[in-house]
């Protein structure tokens, strides 16, 4: 239970570290923000990567792969479709 | 990777790796921080895809993984269909993209959790594992049924008005209470394989049924939340394998998607129990509800806009998702480039619900290379109108609806608008008279300021635009 509390702790100091840092953010990147965001929610491939490399059986290495497969998609696709938005916008000075 | 490595670093490995999830985790909150402000966000992006790669490759050395085989095949697979879908996707669909990503990440967690669940002797576990394990699956299956029911809506594949049965909100509640009872009770007999399988199982159908009754117009405030989900799933994932970096990453993720769901019912006026369980936001188009046949509008066309504009000292633009769906940005831009190089002030004014999801509208316009610095928010436009000499309203409707000032019975009564009747002149672009999603009549329609340039949007603005060259 020590674990739980101290990972607890972890948790919501983070959370208003998180609370913090975004509620910064203009309006005007709300859409990347969001995007961004959610490719970082894919830190979960780390976890799938313990699964599917760790020794356990073959059921558990599947499940691993198709955790990796879905986190995979959420982090490189994420990142880039946010970047791809990001190359987007442009000051006044640089448009003419 | 550990068995590469010299043997008097593999006994420090553990405490290594950790130490390099703290510089990721350093990387992403500066990454975030980078992404507060248009000028530094890409690189902020960068940065918190550094600290993932990072993460990722640090934790290859970690002494419990042996096989490399499925890990492989596993980001070659996910990385390509990842890289495929972000380079193909149309901005308007970015919606679609976030909620379909985010299922992924949602379904991610829940499958890390029950892995782990398949890889040790479950009776291994301590209770604190137990109640996160279920946790994770529990809101990560929610997150991933959710999230592409979202999708589907968003797509047009199910319908997007409100599909509820009777007594809808209360089998929800039910359910969910069931679902954290069943987690409960996952915790005190976690061998039993038909309370883990109910459990799966009915957060999965959970997920389903919470977004089903959710209108179409209302689904980013769905996708700000799930995105939240997602993070609280990662989190609890991490608490499952007592990963410091999943936790504080997800917990980032958690808080950034409650802000921006906050964000997002403030500007629809609304609050999250309301977008959730409220009646209203149902179909994309509202009942025909033109009121007074009586009232009269002022019809305009091309060539008086041009003048109107070309002579103005400065004009605000108001453009709604209208505009992305008739895919007339690049046409616009051009209007008002032709409109500037005649020294005419442009600014562009962009509600928060403007597109389909907060910022949106923003993202739309900067592919059509509209300067960042152009585009204003509500509170900074609001007090500009007054001074401005033409407004035009492209694919715009509700935002700019006077009875969320005046009409207190009206649905959308005290949701912030653009103030855009304190301006000299409205023109409003649109196909025809017919009310917005809200299905509420305009009174700014009939407004003696305004004037009316009907058909579709994009030929319109090509129209003006071949005027306003005309008049040299």
């Amino acid at each position: 239970m020590e674990d739980l509390i101290f990972n607890l702790f972890i948790f919501v100091l983070a959370s208003f570290i998180g609370f913090e840092l975004i509620s910064k953010v203009p309006p005007t990147l709300h859409t990347p923000l969001m995007s961004g965001a959610n490719a970082i929610s894919g830190i979960t491939l780390i976890g799938a990567l313990i699964i599917s490399g760790a020794t356990g059986g073959a059921f558990s290495h599947w499940i691993g792969f198709a955790a990796i497969v879905f986190a995979t998609i959420n982090v490189v696709g994420g990142f880039m479709v946010t970047d791809r938005m990001l190359e987007m916008f442009k000051k006044k000075e640089d448009d003419q | 990777m550990s068995q590469f490595l010299p043997e008097t670093i593999q006994s420090f490995l553990p405490n290594v790796i950790q130490l390099i999830y703290l510089v990721a985790t350093g990387f992403f909150i500066v990454g975030i921080r980078r992404l507060g402000s248009p000028a530094t966000a890409r690189s902020g992006n960068q940065l918190a895809s550094i600290g993932m790669l990072i993460g990722v490759a640090v934790t290859l050395f970690d002494q419990e993984i042996v096989s490399f085989e499925f890990i492989v095949a596993g980001v070659v697979i996910g990385a390509a269909i990842g890289a495929f879908a972000a380079k193909k996707v149309q901005m308007t669909a970015m919606p679609e993209m976030v909620a379909v990503f985010n299922g992924f990440g949602g379904g991610a967690s829940a499958l890390v959790a029950w892995g782990e669940l398949a890889r040790l002797n479950p009776t291994m576990f301590d209770t604190q594992s137990l109640i996160t394990t279920g946790l994770s699956i529990l809101i990560g299956s929610i997150t991933f049924t959710g999230s592409f029911i979202a999708f589907g809506k968003l797509k047009g594949f199910i319908g997007g008005g409100r599909i509820a049965l009777p007594g809808q909100n209360i089998i929800n509640l039910v359910l969910t209470a069931v679902a954290l009872f069943l987690v409960g009770w996952f915790t005190i007999d976690p061998a039993n394989q038909v309370i883990f399988w109910s459990l799966f199982g009915l957060a999965l159908f959970i997920g389903i049924l919470t977004v089903l009754p959710i209108g179409g117009a209302d689904m980013p405030v769905v996708i700000s939340l799930l995105n939240s989900y997602s993070g609280i799933a990662a989190s609890m994932a991490g608490f499952v394998l007592g990963n410091n970096l999943l936790i504080i990453s997800g917990a980032l993720v958690g808080a950034a998607g409650l802000i921006l769901t906050n964000i997002m019912c403030k500007a629809m006026n609304r609050t999250l129990p309301n977008v959730l369980f409220g009646a209203f936001g149902g179909g994309e188009e509202g009942p025909a509800a033109i009121g007074d046949s009586d009232k009269t509008v002022q019809q305009t066309f091309a060539d008086d806009v041009a003048i109107q504009c070309a002579y103005a000292k400065k004009v605000v633009i108001a453009p709604g998702y209208g505009l992305a769906v008739a895919q007339a940005q690049h046409v616009l831009k051009e209007v008002a480039n032709l409109l500037e190089n005649k020294g005419v002030e442009i600014k562009y004014a962009i509600h928060p619900v403007a597109g389909r999801m907060p910022g949106h509208m923003n993202v739309l316009l900067a592919e059509a290379d509209v300067p960042y610095d152009q585009l204003y928010d509500m509170e900074e436009i609001n007090p500009e109108f007054a001074s401005t000499d033409v407004v035009l309203i492209i694919g715009a409707n509700d935002v700019v609806n006077p009875a969320a000032k005046t009409s207190p019975g009206s649905p959308i009564y005290g949701m912030p608008i653009l103030d855009v009747d304190d301006a000299d002149r409205t023109i409003i672009f649109k196909r025809s008279l017919s009310p917005g999603y809200a299905g509420i009549d305009n009174a700014l329609f009939y407004s003696d300021k305004n004037q009316m340039f009907f058909g579709d949007a994009k030929k319109s603005l090509q129209e003006l635009a071949t005027a306003i060259k005309e008049l040299d």
